[in-house]
């Protein structure tokens, strides 16, 4: 009985750092965490650092919109997006966590014969790789959704949909929570407030990286740090086609539970859930420009509250509770950057914009198979640094360029 | 209102009023993608349609300085005696 107070810790603080590791991951979010737990448990690799300049889970991890859905349009996206709910789906018992994790569905809307088109490229895509994705009409919207406003009196009246049914919601913070405990039980050390200031190399192969707290011999470092790759990536002389943007979101007051599903607009560039707690969390499009100042806009909240509005207007009185703002790595062609760079050791994830979190056990799993066979995995292949230089790229702008 | 952007025209406007073209670069893909001040391009997309380059601090958004590039990519390649029309850059 007396247990049920005692104070646990999710992982152990690890007191100064070692002089030297086998692996040291940069950026301690659900990336860098998940890659160290799967290290462990899969390679059985447990001489790893997840080193971060602030407290786990401080960086997108934390701030993102918690949707999870595989319903992207190239086939090398929807395969590894598809990889990646499956692992999630599993997650929790894999943890022994509650990841609160709801496969509630997933709509987004089309408000145009091009929209129309746009959903249906996606799901036939979708049902190749047997991802269970359709397009319906607004008959069957209003049975799913019967609270959405689907009348002609809009801006944009909706005329179709792509159901996901997979898709969901998740509570983030448990995500990154339980893969820190994951991974501390599997003997990676977790060290918070310990920034990198340089990755040491010779004859082009990384030989360590210094920090705020002394320096540390490794032979690989894996970067997955979101906003902040350029900056890390520079360290070691790697550059990438990045440019870091925020990202925005906001909830309402808790009301009443009314939405059960994921509502996506690109054209209205919104995404809406009702969280467990019944606040509607509505998150929308990054600011055009780059910028590292992760300051909320006046602009964002207003066009965001206006589009919600013509699909709920029945929220008109709620209140907003709280905003905020992360910092996101996006790349040329909105897929990410995965895997080995031109310097030998260094490894990255980013070029995430506003989608890594969706993909974090997948990219924990390649990732670690990676460090472990020294092979890149088939399913990251098309998502090589390499693929900028020799132009093959892998767009997924129709799948991705509204975040959610 | 995220800032101000100081048109070379107008002066000071909202930042919504323009349009971001992206830092000026020589590198198709890869940006330098800086944490300090970072020379971009931009257009005045609802007031007088101004193509122009501003120097900017992107960890505090504090805009330096701007100016109009003197001679515009059109007039260059003239003078060069090519006669295609270039493309614009996407807004």
């Amino acid at each position: 009985m007396k247990d049920i107070f005692r104070v646990r810790r999710m992982w152990r603080p690890r007191g100064e750092l070692k002089r030297r590791y086998d692996v040291v991951i940069v950026g301690a979010g659900s990336h860098g965490l998940s890659t160290a737990y799967y290290l462990a448990k899969n390679h059985g690799i447990t001489d790893v650092a997840v080193l971060d300049k602030s407290y786990i889970g401080s960086g997108a991890a934390g701030r993102n919109t918690t949707i999870i859905r595989a319903n992207y349009r190239t086939p090398q996206g929807a395969e590894f997006y598809s990889a990646s709910v499956k692992l999630y789906e599993g997650l929790a018992a894999d943890l022994d966590f509650n990841l609160l994790f709801s496969q509630q569905g997933h709509l987004t809307l089309a408000h145009s014969d091009r929209g129309i088109i746009t959903a249906n490229e996606r799901a036939e895509v979708n049902r190749l790789l047997g991802i269970d994705s359709r397009v319906i009409y607004p008959d069957e919207i209003a049975k799913l959704c019967p609270e959405m406003n689907l009348s002609e009196e809009v801006t944009w009246p909706v005329m179709a949909a792509l159901y996901h049914p997979p898709g969901g919601i998740i509570r983030h913070d448990a995500v990154v929570w339980g893969y820190a405990r994951g991974a501390d039980r599997g003997g990676v050390e977790i060290h918070p407030y310990t920034e990198v200031t340089g990755i040491e190399r010779s004859n082009g192969r990384v030989r360590g990286v210094q920090t705020t707290r002394g320096d540390i011999e490794c032979d690989t470092v894996i970067s997955c740090t979101a906003g902040w790759s350029t900056l890390v990536a520079d360290l070691a002389d790697v550059p990438l086609p990045i440019t870091t943007h925020i990202l925005q979101a906001f909830v309402t007051e808790p009301v009443k539970p009314f939405l059960d599903v994921i509502i996506v607009s690109s054209q209205m560039h919104i995404y809406v859930s009702q969280t467990d707690r019944g606040e509607f969390l509505i998150g929308a499009e990054i600011e055009p420009y780059t910028t590292y100042k992760g300051i909320g806009t006046f602009p964002f909240l207003e066009y965001s509250a206006k589009h919600t509005l013509e699909l709920f207007p029945q929220l008109e009185r709620a209140k907003i509770l709280r905003s905020w703002t992360g910092l996101c790595d996006l790349s040329p062609d909105y897929s990410p950057i995965l895997g080995v760079t031109e310097v030998d050791g260094f490894l990255v994830s980013c070029g995430w914009g506003t989608y890594g979190f969706k993909a974090a056990p997948i990219v924990g799993t390649t990732l670690a198979e990676l460090v472990a066979t020294k092979q890149t995995p088939p399913l990251i292949a098309p998502f090589a640094l390499e693929r900028f230089y020799k132009d093959e790229l892998v767009s997924e702008l129709a799948a991705a360029a509204v975040s959610h | 209102m995220s800032f101000l952007l100081p048109c070379p025209n107008c002066g000071p406007r909202d930042v919504n009023e323009f349009s971001y073209a992206g830092e000026v670069t020589k590198r198709p893909n890869f940006r330098e993608n800086v944490a300090g001040i970072q020379r971009e391009w931009w257009y005045h997309r609802l007031g007088c349609e101004v193509w122009f380059q501003a120097e900017r601090d992107t960890r505090t958004n504090e805009v330096i300085r701007v100016e109009i590039p003197s001679a515009s990519p059109r007039e260059g390649i003239a003078a060069h005696g090519v006669t295609e029309t270039p493309d614009m850059p996407a807004v």
